[in-house]
């Protein structure tokens, strides 16, 4: 009689087999994404070539799909990377470092660390009093929303690498000198005085050991929960950005948001900060305004104050700032986006 | 008596965790009262910086994550 062992294959060997049959398969939708778009349009909707509609369609049939399947890869992938880092170990890192390379490693770490806004003051809380400077908190408080895994995919299937590696870069360096600024100015008078009085309990969670598959589940848990929540900002901002597309003439946006029009790059970082949308829902729509002669710095700067910036995070940083310092950090921040979006304009 | 307490500001995970603890208490059935915790400082208090959290008996057993009922009702036992 057999023994029944024989019959059970290795778990590991079994999971990167179906890992690889997942990955090949991808690949190969993913390539065909264009000419099927293409048959849809022109074959199955039978819409006329060189119309407003066909123009519109075709852009969401291919977008859609494109940006979805993406999002899954990135997201799983980063989803394992960011099991390996708990905010915990952030803030251990971070503790008592000195300004400037603490300002660096807040940056990076905020890209990789879980992070969700309405988290933000618990984590701020922790920060400080762990003896994390000021600075440093911000630093990390402003990287990790505004570079994030959603908006690096986004940028590079609408934008291609340049633009995402443009995004991410500059929105590290904003982080960096705009929370070593904040450091500078020595506000901590300006922190509401009940935060640096809160007693910390110990807490009763001890390292948790993850094996490999547990690492592969957190990424399996990362594309059910973040593609879950973002798929429908992602197809609402494609449909917009397809509308623009389509039926938008080109050049329409060269006079207002054009590379002659300096004024456009403050404006449109004033008008995003009160917006708040999260990086699906915005980058679709700039990247139509983009083709239709808006200028890349500026539509940067616009993207990094919606994402970056928003009137629900200042609410809730009220809770733990006072407003001379709210509204500095708001300054500092909007500032450095606006030179960052004035610089790419007149390098670009 | 189990004390459970859920730390959360009301997001979408912390009812989750909230209705995981509830549903693991009840298949345990053991006696216990679960509270919601929303106020911030309370939160950071307890030294928890990624909610929701899972409090039991004034001890944090889970941050930043809605464990499986089976994995919460160890926490619970």
């Amino acid at each position: 009689m057999p023994s029944p062992v024989k019959h059970k294959r290795h778990p590991f060997l079994k999971n990167f087999g179906l890992g690889l049959a997942g990955a090949i398969l991808w690949w190969v939708v993913y390539r065909h994404l264009g000419t099927t778009a293409h048959w849809l349009t022109f074959r199955v909707f039978g819409l006329a070539p060189g119309t407003h509609l066909a123009a519109a369609v075709e852009f969401f049939a291919f977008e859609v799909p494109k940006v979805l399947m993406l999002l899954v890869l990135v997201v799983f992938g980063v989803g394992i990377v960011r099991s390996y880092f708990t905010p915990d170990r952030t803030r251990a890192v971070l503790a008592g470092k000195r300004e400037f390379v603490g300002n660096v490693l807040a940056a990076l770490l905020g890209v990789v660390t879980p992070f969700c806004s309405c988290s933000a003051v618990p984590l701020f809380i922790g920060f400080v009093t762990a003896g994390v400077p000021l600075g440093v908190t911000f630093s990390f408080l402003i990287s990790a929303p505004m570079v994030n895994e959603i908006a690096l995919v986004l940028l590079l299937g609408l934008f291609g690498w340049k633009v995402a590696v443009l995004y991410t870069g500059t929105g590290l360096v904003i982080a960096i000198v705009a929370g070593w600024t904040l450091g500078r100015l020595k506000l901590e008078r300006q922190v509401e005085d009940w935060v640096y009085a809160t007693k910390m309990r110990v807490s009763g969670i001890g390292e948790e050991h993850m094996d490999l598959a547990a690492h592969i589940a957190a990424g399996h848990e990362a594309v059910r929960d973040i593609v879950g929540r973002v798929w429908p900002y992602v197809v609402i901002g494609i449909a917009v950005g397809a509308g623009i597309h389509g039926y938008v003439p080109t050049n329409a946006m060269a006079a207002i948001m054009g590379k002659n029009a300096w004024w456009s790059v403050p404006l449109s970082v004033l008008i995003g900060i009160p917006i708040y949308s999260n990086a699906a829902g915005i980058i679709p729509i700039v990247q139509a305004l983009l083709g239709k002669g808006a200028a890349l710095g500026t539509v940067l700067a616009f993207m990094m104050s919606v994402i970056g910036l928003s009137f629900p995070e200042a609410v809730i940083l009220r809770k733990v700032l006072k407003l001379p310092l709210l509204l500095t950090f708001f300054g500092v921040v909007a500032v450095g986006i606006m030179v960052v979006g004035l610089l790419f304009n007149a390098l670009l | 008596m189990k004390k459970i307490q859920i730390l959360g500001t009301g997001c979408k995970k912390c009812s989750l965790l909230a209705e995981a603890a509830d549903k693991a208490a009840k298949e345990l059935g053991i006696a216990y009262e679960l509270s919601k915790v929303t106020d911030l400082g309370e939160i950071a208090s307890w030294g928890v910086m990624f909610t929701p959290a899972l409090v039991v008996d004034g001890v944090v057993k889970v941050a930043g994550k809605v464990p499986a009922i089976e994995d919460v009702k160890k926490l619970l036992a």
